[in-house]
């Protein structure tokens, strides 16, 4: 057995936690696994292939209930782990948030142990999503509105992107809104375009990177780049991710340059 | 009816291109980055035929993601109906489907005249004609074998193409409407011998179950702690759903600009947490687990008990559309060998 696994299945059998959410392999990548029992825990996993962000699950009363819960989660859970506390989403008394460092188990005693961990963990960036966005930067204004015009008419708003993202925890979403309705929840051109922006303006200042919400979507539709533009356009203008929350902060020295 | 014939490779450029010359609307799989969708082609060469299935399946043809009901105006007290078909319902060739989209329709056809008969539907359905290609590969997510398809299946197909070799090509003739467009080409078939046997050259896919079997253990499993176990990745998305060559649930909506609108039809899927959601706020499916569970009993159990059909072709595009891997064959699997 892995010492991931033992560790966790410890976790378990001592009654330290009800459930072990972490990775398991799956058909053609490793999946979100949940273990209930010490058992459960031999099919835990971890590698550079576990992407998903099973902090998703941390604002599901349904899923983890009242009961204090272990996560073992990639670079991008501890990430968003900070933000979802910072947001008073989460009760990290409820919560064993552990990672795999090669051979070791880290487990974290507070946000600040995660902080340090984010600080020095940071992974390489996605040269493809750098690579697209300095594509889009060298538009014309009117060659970018045609470009995310084609692309997103393609959307067909099965929500993906936003389900698989652990930050668009609404428990009623704009889009479900009708009254009155602001974006119309039927797929058209328009509206696709009015969500994706809508989705975005919502993530500014608070979006981890994780990249989840282009993973997610079954077209393939480049969404993770609008994400991860507005989270460089946010740091240049209003500082790094860890300032706080860019839309509920306000400060005298906040720049005002974008204003046209 | 039933005729075989043989087209050699290079003739079926020839015959696609009379198709699309004759023919209002073509689609066909074409590559999208690495994926592939069907979309109208206007030349013959922009097929991409290396591919298991496309994202999305082909019931968009006769049932659109977003189409408008029909149109209304007030004027006084007169209020005008207008009906609305976005698309003209243009006659219409699906090239290059698979025997899983083409017998997607089966069950779409008894949905939508289960009991009221559905206009729109039955306009477009009625213009459409299946050209299949039958499967030389499989991937993991396929298992149209375990719900009574397989991967030469000619069920809902006009026409099925299954290559022999490099040069030929047996083509199956399966109605008057597939008859048609061979006629479009006639030079280019001969009659195939009794010797062209398609059977050897078909992607081999492995039964994992069979529905019967499923059917009898959904017939007491409304209670299992299953869905629950099953479902808890789920992260109650539509992606499933809406690439579903089966699916049909659909949502109302009202597209209204002071005296003039129009209703609107538009997919919805059992993933998302408003589906079935009442105006009270009671949901009878207020959970992921309840949801999962209606997604697999009404293909498995309310579809065969009341339509007479089962409402999973086998394709496994949910499977390869899930951001968490919500393999449906393995759940079904698990379902089959539950005790």
């Amino acid at each position: 057995m892995s010492k991931l696994s033992k560790d966790t299945a410890a976790l378990l059998s001592e009654g330290t936690v009800k459930m072990i959410i972490g990775y398991e392999q799956g058909t053609e990548r490793p999946r979100p696994a949940f273990c209930h029992t010490p058992e459960d825990c031999e099919r835990l996993i971890f590698n550079d292939q576990c992407s998903n962000n099973l902090a998703v699950y941390l604002t599901k009363k349904e899923i983890i209930g009242e009961d204090k819960v272990g996560v073992v989660g990639n670079y991008y859970v501890i990430k968003t782990v900070i933000q979802l506390n910072l947001e008073n989403q989460i009760n990290l008394q409820n919560l064993v948030l552990m990672t795999v460092d090669g051979d070791d188990i880290i487990t974290f005693g507070s946000i600040d142990e995660m902080q340090q961990y984010v600080d020095t963990h940071e992974p390489v960036p996605n040269e493809k999503v750098l690579a697209a966005i300095k594509k889009i930067d060298k538009m014309s204004r009117s060659e970018r509105w045609e470009y995310w015009k084609s692309e997103l008419s393609k959307c067909v708003r099965c929500y993906a992107c936003r389900a698989a993202c652990p930050l668009c925890y609404c428990n009623r979403c704009v889009t479900e809104v009708n009254c009155p309705q602001w974006i119309e929840p039927w797929a058209s051109p328009l509206s696709n375009m009015e969500w994706q922006i809508n989705r975005v303006m919502h993530m500014s200042g608070r979006c981890v990177g994780c990249g989840e919400c282009a993973a997610a979507c079954p077209l393939e539709l480049p969404i993770g780049i609008l994400t991860k533009k507005m989270g460089m356009d946010i740091k240049n203008t209003f500082g790094g991710w860890k300032d706080g929350s860019v839309l509920s902060t306000y400060n005298v020295n906040d720049k005002e340059n974008f204003i046209k | 009816m039933m005729e075989r014939l043989i087209i050699k490779s290079d003739s079926i450029n020839t015959w696609l291109s009379k198709i699309i010359e004759t023919v209002p609307r073509v689609l066909a799989p074409v590559k999208i980055g690495s994926k592939a969708e069907f979309k109208e082609i206007k030349d013959a060469g922009s097929v991409a035929y290396d591919v298991i299935t496309t994202t999305s399946s082909i019931k968009s043809a006769a049932f659109p993601n977003t189409e408008t009901l029909f149109a209304y105006e007030k004027q006084g007290l007169e209020t005008k109906l207008y009906d609305v078909a976005e698309d003209n319902f243009l006659d219409t060739v699906i090239w290059g489907a698979r025997p899983c989209d083409a017998v997607g329709f089966g069950p779409l056809t008894k949905i939508f005249n289960w009991d009221y008969k559905d206009k729109l539907y039955n306009e477009r359905f009625s213009r459409l004609v299946v050209v299949s290609f039958a499967c030389d590969k499989a991937d993991e997510c396929c298992f149209c074998t375990s719900v009574g398809g397989g991967p030469g299946n000619t069920a809902g197909s006009d026409i099925m193409l299954t290559k022999i070799n490099d040069e030929d090509t047996l083509v199956e003739v399966l109605t008057d409407k597939g008859s048609k467009l061979i006629d479009l080409c006639k030079d280019c078939f001969t009659d195939a011998d009794d010797s062209v046997d398609k059977e050897s050259v078909l992607a081999k896919v492995p039964v994992k179950f069979t529905r019967e079997q499923i059917h009898e253990k959904l017939a007491k499993a409304f209670e299992s702690p299953i869905w629950k176990a099953q479902s808890e990745r789920c992260l109650g998305c539509g992606a499933c759903a809406f690439v579903c060559p089966t699916c049909a649930c659909f949502d109302i909506q009202e597209d209204a600009h002071g005296n003039h609108g129009r209703r609107v039809r538009c997919w919805d899927s059992c993933g998302f947490t408003l589906f079935t959601q009442h105006t009270s706020g009671h949901n009878p499916r207020p959970t992921q687990a309840t949801r999962w569970r209606q997604r697999v009993m009404h293909k498995f159990s309310y579809m065969p008990d009341r339509l007479d059909i089962y409402g999973c072709t086998g394709c496994g595009r949910c499977s390869r559309a899930c951001p968490v891997d919500m393999n449906i064959a393995e759940h079904l699997t698990n379902i089959a060998n539950n005790e």
